[in-house]
């Protein structure tokens, strides 16, 4: 039999002034099950803490109603009152009379009657909850980041400088991301490989850093906590721990012209054994079997073999499957540009001298296929003239993407100034559609290219691109005052849009988080959750949320990396105990819960006999994942899921108390 | 077991009761009643908004507090209504903000397609009204009811909801 104690709270006049608390309590005395209704001045105070204490003890409650003020407000302070004196915390219910009564109503009859109805509803609630136990996880406390650029390492960095293992997965054969493949950055022009090598090698010699590069996520299972992923490692053809990375091997290869570079964006050549670039971290290079003559050729060329002193290299190694146990994931994939062929007005592809920012970046960079001197692709000669074409697929619905990129107008700027840098008499011309220069220091960097180096931003679009006379003319129109321009110019650089990694709406079906149409990772909330993907224990970084700049990156990596560190920091994950449960007798295993989970908490669970045949497949709850929002509830045909603390009887209850 | 048994069976007597109680008339000055079904982290903070910016509003409505609207079961709203309520009010986060991602999404398909059946059931489906009220809009929250009851008072009152004729 149920034992409840009810009590009504005044909150000074709060309530009292337009409730008769007095008449409530008496009420609430009347309905059966209740042992004693008291009303209190200061329900939340110290003494008043203690009445509900003392009652809980004298009068051995097994439920308590409080008809307060809103339980986003006190729930917590009453329930831990509750349980100094051995109740379950979840016995505790409060009917909402402040905020939703007393304040807002001037009526006192209506008011009072509204308050009983209220802490009616509570009472016929609390007499059907049923006692709900946290849940607690073990935590593995290892984590795993996918993705090798700025915001994988920092957060790679960070995590492991906290004195947890992390283990990073970079599909490329080098770490480093996009960012090693830039110039100088903006706003202070340091260079990007002197700020980022040493990054790369911090996490190559790190402890605590376990690198698995030229690899990729084969598969994740498990929830918070309790990972179980596989990485597939693949095969380098190269024994990693003799390489020397001395550089004999890809110095002899033959295959020196026909393979174009990724890092240089196909500005360049690389060998069929190659690294990257040369500060690639690991220095270890790896054999492109598509085009190497030893695979194609049925093994006749071995010269990097033959030249190789350690003699690491191995053509029959294999791809590896490396399964590693994990408690927390950072899913920093990045990000790609778009194909710049979608506007043939622009000529990409047909006139070699228009290239994309990233290209640009490449020609600037002393790293680069020219050395750092500024050399036009067709003929190698130097530019006197440069157009630079903004959101060249941002903020276009028609064609591109509606979105800004946002990191384009600072590195055209960027890329204005560096080239009156590097060729002095020279001229930048800028179509932009709005400049936007909002972080530190970013608006004065803007107004220093237009002013000290002399770029002429136009505000307006290119119509067409055409070549004449080893000129490409632009054609285009500056809004501003209205006229046609036309400018001929030795290069054009297309400020090409951001958009998500090739793969990675994959990458977040494999890790159960959700994507926005785009295909950028959704945080569990834009803003207070910025740095927690939807899925529990599993956390977002860098381009891979949108677009977003090199600070930005390295705020989000590390803040990946505090959310890893403080989950880590107990020794078991606690989640509330207000989640769904299956009734596994009455499961028929549709599994329509499934489809509705966003949380894919929901998974198979085979019920055998003695004799190990499988009788039915049931849906089972993982609590690790489970949010407790109760989408499953109403999606099961047979009534087998209820969420605890929001049960079905509880919510009839509920209503069967108000019937009139 | 035996106990839930013999509660059910006291239920249906209740049931029974309270349907022959609302059959005996209703009291045409009263206010209808209003249940909200509403989630916790938008509109039930809307709604705590408005007391705590002292907004007014009509006092015939009751809420009942869920995790989100994706827990609502139609049938809470079929009970509603068999329990004497004259309008049924589900609100929750916008599309979009849902604190669980897609609950509102499924909470607004599945109501797309319980308005059929209400109305087969003989429910004029004005008696429902389906609402986005975020924790930022105390004052939707307080039109929303207000028009909402206003709107149930010119509806032909019924007092058996289930009985359009």
């Amino acid at each position: 039999m149920a034992r409840i104690g009810v009590f009504v709270c005044w909150c000074g006049s709060n309530i009292a002034g337009t409730v008769d608390v007095k008449r409530v309590a008496e009420e609430a005395a009347k309905i059966p099950g209740v042992v004693e209704a008291v009303d209190y001045k200061y329900m939340c105070s110290d003494p008043g803490q203690n009445t509900l204490r003392k009652m809980i003890k004298d009068k051995n409650l097994t439920g308590v109603v409080l008809a307060a003020c809103s339980p986003h407000m006190h729930e917590n302070t009453f329930r831990k009152a509750a349980v100094k004196e051995g109740l379950n915390p979840y016995f505790i219910e409060i009917a909402n009379i402040r905020e939703q009564v007393s304040w807002v109503h001037e009526d006192k009859e209506k008011a009072t009657e509204k308050a009983i109805d209220l802490l009616k509803m509570m009472v016929e609630k609390v007499k059907k909850n049923k006692p709900i136990e946290d849940v607690r996880v073990p935590l593995t406390k290892k984590a795993l980041v996918i993705g090798g650029g700025i915001s994988g390492i920092q957060a790679a960095l960070d995590i492991a400088n906290g004195g947890v293992e992390v283990i990073l997965v970079e599909k490329e054969p080098s770490i480093g991301g996009k960012m090693i493949q830039l110039d100088e950055t903006f706003p202070t022009l340091d260079c990007s490989s002197c700020i980022m090598t040493p990054k790369m090698v911090e996490v190559y010699q790190h402890p605590n850093i376990k690198l698995y590069t030229y690899s990729e996520l084969e598969e994740v299972s498990g929830y918070i906590g309790n990972f179980n992923v596989k990485i597939k490692k693949k095969a380098r053809s190269i024994v990693e721990k003799d390489c020397t990375g001395c550089g004999d091997c890809w110095n002899i290869c033959p295959m020196h012209k026909n393979v174009k570079s990724e890092f240089n964006v196909n500005l360049s050549e690389r060998t069929a054994i190659y690294v990257p670039f040369p500060q690639a971290v690991p220095l270890i290079p790896v054999i492109d079997r598509s085009v190497c003559l030893h695979y194609k050729k049925g093994g006749k060329c071995q010269k990097c073999y033959d030249a190789c002193g350690p003699k690491c290299i191995n053509f029959d190694l294999q791809d590896e499957i490396i399964e590693e146990k994990v408690g927390a994931i950072v899913a920093a994939t990045g990000y790609d540009l778009m194909e710049n062929s979608l506007y043939g007005e622009y000529g990409y592809g047909q006139f070699k001298d228009v290239i994309s920012g990233l290209q640009f970046e490449r020609l600037l960079s002393a790293s680069g296929p020219t050395e750092g001197v500024v050399k036009r692709p067709s003929d190698g000669k130097t530019p006197e003239t440069i157009v630079f074409i903004q959101c060249v697929g941002s903020r276009d619905p028609e064609k591109g993407v509606p979105y800004c990129s946002k990191v384009c107008c600072m590195y055209t700027a960027k890329h204005a100034k560096l080239f009156a840098h590097k060729v002095h008499g020279s001229q930048s011309y800028v179509f932009y559609i709005d400049i936007r220069a909002t972080s530190k220091g970013y608006e004065e960097f803007v107004r220093g290219t237009m002013e000290n180096e002399g770029a002429i931003y136009l505000r307006g679009r290119v119509s067409k691109i055409y070549e004449d006379n080893g000129k490409l003319i632009v054609k285009g129109a500056d809004t501003l005052s209205g006229n046609q321009v036309e400018i001929a110019a030795d290069m054009v650089v297309l400020a090409t849009g951001v958009i998500p990694k090739k793969g990675s709406d994959k990458m977040a079906q494999m890790l159960g988080i959700s994507y926005d149409k785009y295909g950028f990772y959704t945080e569990s909330h834009p803003k207070l959750r910025p740095a927690e993907s939807s899925t529990a224990g599993i956390y977002l970084a860098g381009m891979a949320q949108g677009p977003r700049d090199i600070p930005e990156s390295v705020v989000s990596g590390s803040a990946a990396a505090s959310k890893i560190l403080g989950l880590f920091s107990k020794s078991e994950y606690e989640v509330e105990g207000t989640i769904a449960s299956v009734n596994k007798t009455t499961c028929v295993g549709c599994f329509y819960c499934r489809r509705v989970c966003a949380y894919s908490a929901i998974s198979k669970e085979e019920i055998k006999d003695r004799n190990g045949n499988v009788l039915k497949v049931v849906a089972n709850v993982n609590s690790g994942l489970c949010a407790g929002c109760g989408a499953c509830v109403n999606a099961c045909f047979s009534k087998s899921i209820d969420l605890k603390g929001y049960l079905d009887e509880q919510i009839f209850a509920e209503i069967k108390s108000l019937a009139v | 077991m035996e106990n839930n048994i013999v509660e059910d069976v006291q239920n249906a007597r209740d049931e029974k009761e309270y349907s022959a109680g609302s059959a005996k008339g209703e009291d045409k000055d009263k206010e209808p009643r209003i249940i909200a079904f509403v989630c916790n982290w938008c509109t039930y903070n809307g709604a705590d908004l408005a007391g705590t910016s002292r907004m007014k509003y009509a006092e015939n409505v009751r809420v009942i507090k869920l995790p989100c609207t994706g827990r609502i079961d139609p049938l809470f709203v079929v009970e509603a209504f068999k329990k004497g309520a004259k309008g049924v009010l589900v609100s929750g986060c916008h599309p979009g903000d849902c604190h669980y991602t897609s609950g509102n999404y499924h909470s607004r398909r599945k109501y797309t397609a319980f308005r059929d059946l209400l109305s087969y059931l003989g429910v004029d489906i004005n008696r429902v009204e389906f609402s986005w009220i975020s924790a930022s809009e105390g004052n939707k929250w307080v039109s929303v009811i207000n028009e909402f009851t206003n709107k149930i008072k010119l509806l032909p009152d019924n007092s058996d909801i289930f009985s359009k004729k």
